[in-house]
Parts: structure tokens; C-alpha cells; sequence
């Protein structure tokens, strides 16, 4: 991918993410993520309806990679029946943390697939998919 | 100054990280090498040459550590660093001594070592836990402390130099009123033992935590330094070798006296060695030459940083070689990260102090903190780079 279209993409989500901001609804199961490496501090929330992800949401203070990517995330998976979801975010695990994985499934979250070069920077773009996960897990419960 | 005894310096980096950790000289390195290479051995029961040796040097670091700070050799305590020093003091001295309802001024600057102890102290036994507020520039001043105080204050602690602000607080007065007051004054040295002039005795204080790495000597290793009645009457919080005369089966047993009692277990040998010839260096450079020049760095960068139009500075004022900001817009981390991409070390984040957001307003900052071996070119380096910041999303993503 182009460089500039590649930050272009990563700059839109960073600075105007989508779905930012919580709306506090008991329907919604919540999840606060932090990483032990750096300062990023999400908190998400996700609602799931006959095995569809109907929302995600977040909010919280992140570097540019782990807010984008957080936002990306929720494009690409809201809407989507929960086991197609896990599997989008095991293919994106897989390409940030360099396996096989494969390019269709990503979407904008392509992105990402540099990401491998700055090592410290593997677990800003995983810190969202981790949280999205485990409240998926949570809820499969 | 010095530059040329740091090994590090001789790659292109501009080192600014200090506050967090510092650099060590050839000299440290040195000793503490030749520790492991030359006279390896236990201290205390030795009866061979190289324990002797190693005997010697280990013991006479209590020495020169008394002549820095002006206190008793035998007050000083070696543990593993600040952290511990303050959990003793928490937990061996103020979990026997004070009762529910007594109370312990902070203040929301301090680092995790001086709230996160006394949290836990006032879960398990009710002390109160008051917080000093701070100045409109986050300093603390003496004037906010006694507006706080209470016949049922028992305690004040504090960081002598606070790690976000880089306040210098005015010890020597605050020192002299818990004194008259019957107040206990307990000081977190570690951004102050390293930087400026600490006289224990003078300052009245009753207790004084730092460590050794953030003094150009090794990491494990550290001091807490306690007026000598007070040590005496402290729980160990470690029980084992070294630190007792005898036990038997009866349960009875004797412990040994102050400063060994306080020191069980095999101590980190080669670094209390690393730390003295870490403060023999130090001293050698004078505490009051170094403070100095660390505000001189930091009254340069501010001159020079004075048009960046987007650049926030929290601490403007503050006396010490602390400088934290933010570029407008920026998270503190992509700056961090974006500075790096010139080899310029500094530090992102809360910097371990939590609650500072509640005064300051902004969860996390960068801070560049200054020692003696910067120098102005380091300075023109990040000013340099701070200027170019409108560039930062080219070089980081």
C-alpha cells in the first residue's frame, strides 16, 4: 500500500474515530484495556443481538496506531455474525504479530501490515483487538 | 559536563531520560566489574582474601554515604531501592506506630511509592490519608501544608523534588515545623539525592528514601536513611540470614541491631559497591555545581522553545532540571516515539503519579529531565525537533 494513503487512512480514524464515546447502557457489556508497555487507556463497550454485533464503542486516551486501529476494528466488525468477527480478528492478530493471514478478510485493516517493523508498536494495534475479543468471549459465555 | 565517562554518550544519543534512570559512568562499571571478576565473595564470615577486600569496600559505602547526606553511617540503611525504602518505612515503622483515625499529609504529585503504601496502610489499619492541595503551578507549597494540619497529624511525606513538576520543596522549613509540631517528616529522595544538596540532619528529616540508579549507579540498590530511634524501633519486613544473633526451637530469637537487622538475605554486593563509588563520583563534582547547571539546561531550552507556538510546558517555574509538556493535539506517546526517530530519549505517560491529572488536567505528559553530562547541543537537539514537529505523523506512521 501507498505510504500516504496508508497514513491518510490511519490519520482519519485517529483524529475522528468512529463510534468514539460511551453511552453508558446496561444493555452493553464494557471492558477497560491497558497495556503494560505503554499509556494507552481504552475503555469499549459491545452489544451483540441473535448472534450479530450490533454496536461497539469506545472511548479513552491512546497513541495514533491504538485509536485507529480501535476504530477500524469497529468498522469492520460491526454488523457481522460473531464468529465471522472472531475470525476477522484472529486474521488480524495473525498479520500483526507476522503469520499467515489472509489479505481479504482485512479490509482497511490492512493498514496494519507494517506494523511488524516497529516492534514496541505491535501491542498499541493489538490493544484494541485483545479488549473487542475478550468481551466477545465474555458474551459467547 | 564529564560527557567522556559515559560510555552510552559515545553513540548519538541525547540522553534525557534521567528522571526515570541515568546513565553510568566507565567508573562504576568498573568497580562493580571488578567485583565479579577479581574478588567474588559473601560479605560478613569471610576469612579469605577476597571477601576481605570485598568486606571492606561493601562497609565503607555506609561511610560515604553518611558524608553525602550528612547522616549517621550506621542510619543507613542499604535496600533495593526507593520503593522499598518507602514500603519500610510504611509498613516496618508506621503500621506499629500509628492507630486508625491518626493522619498522613500527601500531596496528588507524589509518585506511586508515597500514595499506593499508605492506601494500603489506611485499608488495613484506618489511618486517614489527607492530600495537600497544590499551587495554581502545581508546586507545593508550606503555607497549603499547614493549612492542612490537625492536631491529629502524624505524618507528612513527600518527594523532596517531585518527578512530574519538579517542584524543589523547601525541606529545611518544612522539616523544622514537623519537628516542633511532633510530626513525623518522611522524604521520597530519589529525584533529589541525585541533583541537589540533601543534608539529613539539617533538614530535621526522619526518614529519607533514594536509589542508586537514578545517581549514575546500579539498579537493585538503594538506601533509606532513619533518625536512629526511629530505625531501632522499625520492623523488619524481611526475616532470614544476617540479620539475627540466634533463634531456637522455643520460637525465641534475637535480632541484630540497626542498620543489619534491617538488611536480611544476601544485599546486592556488587551494586551497594557500584552505588558508593556512584556517590564518591558525584561528590567528587560537586551536588551544588550539578544543580546549577541542570536549571541552566532547562532555562536554555525555555528561551529557545519560547516561539513554538504549539508547545504546552506544565512547570514553567519549577527549580529543578524537570521539563514536562505536550505538543497541542499530539498524544504523548507518538511525541515520544517521534523523538526517538532522532535518537532522543525521553519519557510518556503519568510518570507514576496518578492523581496529578486531577490538578493538572491531562493524564500524560512528556518529560525531558536533565543531568549533568547534557549539554546545550542536546538541548538544540529537541528544540530542533520540537520545531519540526508538524512533520511527526510522517515520521511515525
Amino acid at each position: 500500500m501507498d505510504d500516504n494513503l496508508r497514513r491518510e487512512i490511519i490519520l482519519e480514524n485517529y483524529k475522528e474515530p468512529y463510534n468514539r464515546g460511551l453511552i453508558d447502557d446496561e444493555n452493553y457489556s464494557k471492558i477497560n484495556s491497558r497495556s503494560d508497555s505503554c499509556i494507552d487507556n481504552l475503555d469499549f463497550e459491545m452489544m451483540i443481538n441473535n448472534d450479530i454485533i450490533s454496536d461497539i464503542r469506545f472511548d479513552g486516551e491512546a497513541c495514533a496506531i491504538s485509536t485507529s486501529a480501535a476504530s477500524i476494528l469497529i468498522k469492520e466488525l460491526v454488523g457481522k455474525k460473531v464468529d465471522d468477527a472472531l475470525q476477522i480478528l484472529n486474521n488480524y492478530k495473525n498479520m500483526i504479530n507476522e503469520k499467515s493471514y489472509d489479505k481479504e478478510l482485512l479490509g482497511e485493516l490492512i493498514v496494519y501490515d507494517e506494523i511488524y517493523k516497529q516492534p514496541n508498536r505491535k501491542n498499541c494495534a493489538l490493544l484494541p483487538s485483545n479488549a473487542i475479543d475478550k468481551l466477545i468471549g465474555r458474551l459467547k459465555k | 559536563m564529564n560527557r567522556e565517562d559515559f560510555p552510552m554518550l559515545k553513540s548519538n544519543i541525547v540522553y534525557f531520560d534521567n528522571g526515570a534512570t541515568t546513565l553510568k559512568p566507565q567508573c562504576v562499571i568498573d568497580v562493580m566489574n571488578k567485583y565479579y571478576l577479581e574478588h567474588t565473595s559473601n560479605i560478613h564470615r569471610g576469612d579469605y582474601d577476597a571477601s576481605i577486600i570485598t568486606n571492606k569496600l561493601y562497609d565503607n559505602t555506609r561511610n560515604i554515604i553518611g558524608s553525602f547526606i550528612n547522616a549517621d553511617p550506621d542510619c543507613c540503611v542499604f535496600t533495593s531501592g526507593s520503593t522499598m525504602s518507602l514500603n519500610m518505612v510504611v509498613f516496618g515503622y508506621m503500621k506499629k506506630h500509628l492507630k486508625a483515625g491518626d493522619e498522613v499529609l500527601l500531596n496528588k504529585s507524589e509518585h506511586a511509592s508515597n500514595i499506593l503504601p499508605w492506601i494500603k496502610l489506611s485499608e488495613e489499619i484506618g489511618i486517614i490519608i489527607k492530600y495537600v492541595p497544590l499551587n495554581s503551578d502545581y508546586s507545593l507549597t508550606i503555607d497549603n501544608i499547614k493549612k492542612c494540619v490537625t492536631e491529629k497529624t502524624k505524618v507528612i511525606s513527600l518527594a523532596h523534588i517531585s518527578n512530574v513538576v519538579g517542584d524543589v520543596r523547601d525541606i529545611e522549613t518544612i522539616g523544622e515545623f514537623c519537628s516542633q509540631n511532633n510530626i513525623i517528616f518522611n522524604v521520597d529522595g530519589a529525584q533529589s539525592v541525585p541533583h541537589i544538596m540533601v543534608d539529613f540532619k539539617e533538614s530535621n528529616i526522619d526518614f529519607l528514601s533514594f536509589s542508586a540508579h537514578k545517581m549514575c549507579g546500579p539498579t537493585g540498590v538503594g538506601v533509606l536513611v532513619g533518625k536512629r530511634n526511629l530505625l531501632e524501633n522499625m520492623d523488619p519486613i524481611l526475616y532470614g540470614g544476617g540479620m539475627n544473633n540466634y533463634f531456637e526451637e522455643d520460637n525465641s530469637y534475637e535480632l541484630k541491631s540497626i542498620p543489619t537487622r534491617l538488611e536480611a538475605g544476601t544485599p546486592p554486593i556488587a551494586g551497594v559497591i557500584g552505588m558508593g563509588e556512584a556517590i564518591k563520583y558525584l561528590d567528587k563534582i560537586g551536588m551544588d555545581k550539578i544543580h546549577q547547571y541542570e536549571k541552566q539546561l532547562k532555562q536554555y531550552f525555555l528561551d529557545k522553545v519560547k516561539d513554538i507556538s504549539n508547545l504546552i510546558i506544565y512547570n514553567k517555574d519549577s527549580d529543578s532540571g524537570i521539563v514536562s509538556f505536550n505538543i497541542d493535539g499530539v498524544f504523548a506517546q507518538d511525541l515520544a516515539i517521534y523523538l526517538n526517530h532522532y535518537n532522543i530519549y525521553v519519557r510518556a505517560g503519568n510518570h507514576c503519579t496518578k492523581m496529578l491529572k486531577d490538578d493538572i488536567g491531562i493524564n500524560n505528559t512528556v518529560r525531558a529531565s536533565f543531568y549533568f553530562y547534557n549539554n546545550y547541543e542536546d538541548v538544540d537537539r529537541l528544540v530542533e525537533a520540537l520545531k519540526n514537529s508538524r512533520d511527526i505523523f510522517k515520521i511515525i506512521l
